[in-house]
């Protein structure tokens, strides 16, 4: 049953990214895992073995694809190549749903590989709903927009960086990936209430969420995947579930990468919450 | 300001390459104070100037970049030494940034970079550039396509005079002035142990160094293909290397053997089990695509 018309793989329950130290250990010993993420530019790919690792993944587990590059939010038309591309691996994972982040990377086709904030301004949302309704039209599958973590704001904003994230997936009509691990590391750069962002967000689009750890620096906090979940990024999870209902959880952990047994315990905590939760509950 | 305007600005003052100590420069894009230039962007906090908070953009900018493609050149970087491997790196990057969604692409035009500019291998040029060249074949046989590999029933009533026989995408051909796959395999092997135990690094720099130092100029023909996934190098011999680059060309099989043998001092009577034996490995290998009429069957 669906939470809403977001989220209508509520079956998905706890999954976690793929990653390749983890390859060997799930071909092998096949354990139960609900889904994994992938990383969707690490497939788009002409042939070789990421591709062999995938298409037995696929055989066996649901595979929901999250994009680095898309960049929603740069000023320039989408990449017709990384389209094209995309295009081919959704037809191959058959991904129910892609998610990809609200900021931008690239410039004058020049790439950061970076997820860069946005200016919250009208004109920036206007832009960046336009593109992801090509990209929905394109790629013919719901699109899910992922809040990011930052360490730097801009002069010209016009709203919060929750009212933008609003503005944007109200105008592209879109679900939302809630990263609050990524609340919670810009509330701490940003010194707002992560809890005021949890409560803002349309809980009727939110199609899954990310939780993560991060680590902390004098200055500032940094969002580095290489931790267990902290305590108040639980709490903004809890929070989340509470107004979102039932939804697919993954936790992120891409740097100094343990077992998988220990990343699995790790993103099976999650269920603490989920477990209590009833569907669709919009606070 | 338009959006347009401001991510030029921004992506001008992250893409600018960091000091000597990997900090961000004082200089803006274009001249100027770069204080003024991220006050004139970036809202500061009580904690962090707006100079400070574009800095965090411009070190992991060039950290990423920087690591990417150290991760896909270590044979190039033990030949230049890791100061010089960064400063051509960063030269590199400044001049040809990434114009891919993919990092995997961002090493795409570093060997006609070099070529132009010579002076970041001065010494080492044509090793260099040997090292170069198989590290980006390295990387295009891992993921190029394989097409379905031809079969020997698919030679049915084939005649050698018009036949023309393709070679799988992902195979890479090599001609080469050092024996460059050895010296990648020794590094690679340090890199994996330094990786395991880092106690015994500095003896691994300096054994690269001598491997380094110790490689003699030798012609080498060499094929980057992969078996079951994992890459591998196979060195050939030259005529090898002129009928499998003739066949890639499209030539047919007859033109490419006439080809290969040009200057070959093969005498007549071993050719032909030569070639025998040549078209058995290749096609155990899996190295030819079915021709396009048969897989469109």
């Amino acid at each position: 049953m669906a939470a809403n018309r977001f989220n209508a793989f509520t079956d998905y329950g706890i999954g976690i990214g793929l990653r390749a130290p983890h390859y060997r250990h799930i071909l092998s010993r096949k354990p139960v895992v609900d889904w994994f993420e992938i990383i969707s530019e690490n497939f788009m790919i002409d042939g070789g073995r990421p591709l062999h690792i995938l298409d037995q993944i696929l055989g066996q587990y649901k595979v929901v694809q999250h994009g680095v590059s898309m960049y929603f939010g740069s000023a320039e038309k989408p990449d017709r190549e990384h389209l094209r591309r995309l295009k081919e691996l959704v037809k191959r994972t058959k991904t129910p749903w892609l998610s990809d982040h609200l900021c931008w990377g690239s410039v004058d086709g020049r790439y950061t590989h970076d997820l860069l904030p946005m200016p919250y301004t009208f004109e920036a949302a206007r832009l960046t709903a336009q593109k992801v309704r090509e990209v929905r039209d394109f790629l013919e599958i719901p699109i899910a927009v992922e809040n990011v973590s930052s360490y730097a704001e801009f002069h010209v904003s016009e709203m919060t960086e929750w009212e933008f994230l609003n503005e944007v997936v109200e105008q592209a009509d879109c679900g939302i990936l809630l990263d609050v691990n990524n609340i919670y590391v810009s509330s701490q750069n940003h010194d707002f209430d992560p809890l005021t962002y949890v409560n803002s967000v349309p809980a009727e689009r939110v199609a899954q969420i990310h939780i993560a750890g991060h680590s902390k620096f004098e200055k500032y906090i940094l969002d580095t995947h290489d931790h267990p979940v902290l305590d108040p990024v639980w709490k903004l999870y809890e929070r989340a579930i509470q107004r979102a209902g039932h939804t697919a959880t993954l936790l992120e952990w891409d740097d100094s990468i343990p077992s998988f047994q220990e990343v699995h315990r790790e993103a099976l905590k999650a269920n603490r919450f989920l477990a209590d939760t009833t569907l669709a509950v919009a606070v | 300001m338009k959006l347009l305007t401001l991510q030029r600005a921004v992506a001008r003052a992250v893409m600018q390459p960091l000091t000597l100590s990997e900090r961000m420069q004082r200089t803006a894009p274009g001249g100027g104070r770069m204080s003024a230039y991220a006050a004139r962007y970036i809202r500061p906090n009580d904690r962090l100037t707006s100079f400070e908070r574009l800095e965090i953009y411009n070190r992991q900018y060039w950290f990423r970049v920087l690591g990417s493609m150290a991760e896909d050149f270590p044979g190039l970087r033990a030949i230049l030494g890791q100061p010089r491997f960064e400063d051509m790196c960063r030269a590199y990057l400044a001049e040809c940034p990434s114009r891919s969604f993919t990092l995997r692409n961002l090493g795409a035009r570093i060997e006609t970079w070099l070529r132009r500019n010579p002076k970041w291998i001065r010494g080492q040029q044509t090793l260099a550039l040997d090292m170069v060249r198989l590290e980006w074949a390295d990387i295009e046989a891992f993921d190029g396509e394989a097409e379905p590999a031809l079969q020997l029933k698919d030679l049915n009533g084939s005649s050698a005079a018009t036949l023309r026989l393709r070679v799988q995408p992902y195979v890479q051909l090599l001609e080469l002035h050092y024996p460059v796959d050895d010296l990648a395999l020794k590094v690679r092997e340090d890199d994996d142990a330094d990786f395991a135990s880092n106690t015994l690094t500095e003896n691994r720099k300096s054994a690269k160094i001598q491997a380094v130092a110790a490689l003699e100029p030798r012609q080498i023909f060499l094929v980057v293909h992969r078996i079951d996934f994992h890459v591998y190098f196979r060195r050939i011999e030259y005529e090898e290397y002129a009928l499998l680059s003739a066949l890639r060309s499209g030539k047919t099989i007859e033109s490419a053997i006439e080809l290969a043998f040009q200057s070959s001092s093969m005498s007549e009577f071993d050719r032909g089990g030569y070639l025998r034996n040549c078209f058995q490995t290749w096609a155990t290998l899996g190295w030819f695509c079915r021709p396009e009429e048969i897989h469109a069957r």
